[in-house]
């Protein structure tokens, strides 16, 4: 067994700073991260490749994009509109805007994969109706330098005077509250179980199954 | 709650333990790696020196970077001989089988699990890519992960996900002359939305699906991913089992075949299952559908107006409007006779031998249009070899196809076959979003092969329907 499965990962309760609006349905990940950057065998460096294709044109010369502003530059929560993320299962993509300084997202929705792969990450994926997103998008808009809180237990974000509720999917919660989202320590943990179940189903051959320790 | 579904089967079947997370830890029958997403993940173990549990069931392709013209190595983009050098590394260090390109077995991971019969019935199958839901298509539960669940898969060959909710969709009816398996998954998400079936496993079943054979199933359930659905699949019958008997899996075991195929009838949907949502749709009424817009489900039939985004709600709207400007069409007018400069015969969804040899039937006896680059990529390197057996190379490049090796090529433009500024691509893949083909000022429509074929020899997006002298049985 490795050492990872000593203890839990660090817990995401909450996160705190400025946010960064990017508006629209439907953003999928050939727009977060374009897939000529993936030609890559590692993740770092991706955070300057986030919406490349929307912040520069093809002289690379800056366009307008929220990701380009300067008065976003130190923003930490994301807040988009509905599916954000759909697409490809590229890791890639919330890799980047992790890696350009994004902790947490909040949305009208998510498609599942990039928020399993955000989950993975310890970045939360919160949800809220569009009049909400909205109304924050504009608020974040307003007041760049202002912080917003990111309440993952109580499922609120705080801003200015406002307290808007937000979902956090229920294993999400746990996961990040609890410390959890290192699923691979947690499933190495029943490894013995998970052979029983692979001894019954009748197309794994014998010969596929792992040596247990009783095998030398 | 669904009840009695093959999914609910399949769950069950492959229920480790239920985690502190509330998620099932759910076992992996097969785990299909390529160049992109696995980098990462074996990094990861390799940090944690922890070591690939199951690696006999794990399988590895190339497709992504590689090159579909000059395939001598070191490829002759760097950072592509680098992936593909990483990845011969990790399967040879952890003993997972690998069909690169001089075994003869290569293509893209969703075309070469069905052909060597690794795919089947009742098995749980993931793979760090979207269109893992492919495998659906013989009854299969196969979804997409990330690497970090790739990570999870390699170390404990098992993947902690919540149950979803199953939508039966059920297509009734025959499938009119020119309408094929791709129309119809065009249609559903067009109808359901990008989004609508997040949260879903798609059961996609009915007289039009039944009477599809494998091929048109998996181009079905391969887009099950653009409709928001992680996982599709179709109940296995008389038609999956004749493919999977011819199989390298199969074929020389009669005796295994009967064995699995008893586990394969155990799993199927019962007669009184209970889906947490149904929705019909009239296969007949059918026609080709082209896309207009930037995301799948801004489709649209060939002979009707491209919608116009005043009459939608104000999300959608937007994003129609922005699609409309980037693709340079009006609403009101149909996609017909909108001018292409590339044809692109390729991908998952649809390169197999079925689609090549109905859209060679279409351009036999015709000329790629004047200054439209036309191209056919197999899906994998027999699909290639089988189509050649047949000929069907010849017709291609006696009308003025360029005829490639396997990959993923165009279909996302991560080696050289990319479309350049503005140019506008006929396309049976499945994606048209901005930039998807390797330039960002480029339009993509999507549509079925015989369509690619039809919009390759006039030039424009054309109704193959109304093609003189073509075979559309
Ligand atoms: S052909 Fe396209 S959709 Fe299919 S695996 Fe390759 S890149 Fe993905």
């Amino acid at each position: 067994m490795s050492d990872l499965a000593d203890g839990p990962a660090e817990t995401v309760e909450e996160v705190t700073g400025t946010g960064i609006p990017i508006r629209g349905n439907d953003i999928d990940t050939d727009q977060i991260i374009p897939a000529r950057f993936m030609k890559v065998v590692t993740f770092d460096g991706l955070g300057e490749y986030a919406f490349f294709d929307q912040r520069f044109d093809d002289e690379d010369n800056e366009k307008d994009h929220p990701f380009n502003e300067d008065r976003y530059q130190s923003a930490n929560v994301l807040v988009v509109n509905s599916n954000f993320g759909c697409g490809s299962s590229r890791e890639h993509a919330p890799q980047a805007l992790m890696r350009w300084g994004i902790d947490a997202i909040i949305g009208e929705s998510f498609a599942e994969i990039f928020a399993g792969n955000c989950l993975a990450l310890g970045i939360p994926t919160l949800t809220a109706d569009h009049e909400s997103i909205n109304a924050l998008q504009q608020w974040v808009d307003d007041h760049p330098d202002e912080d917003l809180h990111v309440d993952i237990v109580r499922e609120v974000v705080e801003y200015d005077d406002t307290e808007m509720s937000a979902n956090v999917d229920k294993a999400q919660h746990k996961a990040l509250v609890e410390g959890v989202w290192d699923t691979t320590a947690l499933m190495e943990a029943n490894a013995d179980a998970t052979r029983d179940v692979a001894e019954s189903l009748p197309y794994v051959e014998s010969e596929s199954l792992p040596r247990t320790e009783t095998d030398d | 709650m669904s009840e009695g579904t093959l999914y609910d089967a399949v769950w069950d079947e492959h229920t480790v333990t239920t985690l502190p997370t509330g998620q099932t830890q759910l076992f992996v029958g097969l785990h299909l790696i390529h160049e992109v997403t696995s980098p990462q993940a074996f990094g990861m173990l390799q940090e944690r020196d922890i070591d690939v549990a199951y690696p006999e069931l794990t399988h590895a392709t190339v497709d992504h970077i590689v090159p579909t013209g000059d395939r001598s190595r070191p490829f002759g983009n760097d950072a592509a001989e680098r992936m593909m050098e990483e990845l011969e590394d990790n399967v040879r260090e952890a003993g997972i089988e690998f069909d690169d390109p001089t075994t003869g077995d290569q293509g893209i991971v969703h075309v070469i699990g069905p052909e060597q019969g690794i795919t089947t019935p009742g098995k749980t199958i993931v793979c760090g890519d979207s269109h893992t839901a492919t495998h659906g298509a013989f009854g299969a539960v196969a979804f997409g992960i990330g690497t970090s669940q790739i990570r999870d898969v390699l170390a404990t060959q098992c993947i902690a996900m919540e149950k979803q909710k199953v939508r039966r969709i059920e297509v009734e009816g025959e499938l009119g002359p020119g309408v094929e398996a791709k129309d119809v998954i065009l249609e559903i998400i067009r109808r359901l939305g990008t989004d609508g079936g997040v949260g879903y496993v798609y059961e996609y079943g009915g007289e039009a699906i039944e009477n599809l054979g494998m091929e048109g199933r998996m181009s079905i359930c391969n887009m099950s991913i653009e409709g928001g659905a992680r996982a599709g699949y179709v109940n296995p019958d008389e038609t999956t089992y004749e493919w999977l008997a011819e199989t390298d899996a199969y074929a020389d075991d009669p005796e295994k075949f009967e064995r699995h195929k008893e586990y394969w009838e155990s799993i199927k949907t019962d007669d009184d299952a209970e889906y947490d949502d149904v929705v019909t749709i009239d296969g007949s009424e059918l026609e080709p559908v082209v896309t207009w817009g930037t995301t799948p489900g801004q489709g649209i039939g060939i002979t009707d107006p491209i919608p116009d985004p005043e009459e939608m709600e104000s999300g959608d709207a937007d994003v129609a409007r922005r699609a409309q400007d980037h693709m340079r069409v009006e609403p009101g007018e149909t996609m017909a006779g909108y001018e292409i400069d590339v044809a692109f015969l390729g991908s998952c969804t649809n390169a197999r031998l079925p689609d090549l040899r109905a859209a060679a039937r279409v351009v036999e006896g015709r000329e790629v249009a004047d200054d439209v680059r036309a191209f056919v990529v197999p899906g994998s390197q027999r699909v290639k070899a089988a189509a050649e057996e047949e000929g069907l190379d010849q017709i291609f490049t006696e009308a003025g196809f360029d005829w490639r090796d396997a990959g993923c090529s165009m279909c996302l433009g991560m080696n050289d076959d990319q479309l350049e500024g503005d140019e506008a691509c006929a396309s049976s893949s499945n994606r048209n979003f901005i930039g998807r083909q390797g330039s960002k000022d480029g339009r993509t429509v999507l549509m079925n092969p015989r369509m690619v074929a039809a919009a390759a020899v006039t030039g424009e997006v054309t109704d193959v329907r109304d093609l003189k002298e073509v075979n559309l049985a």
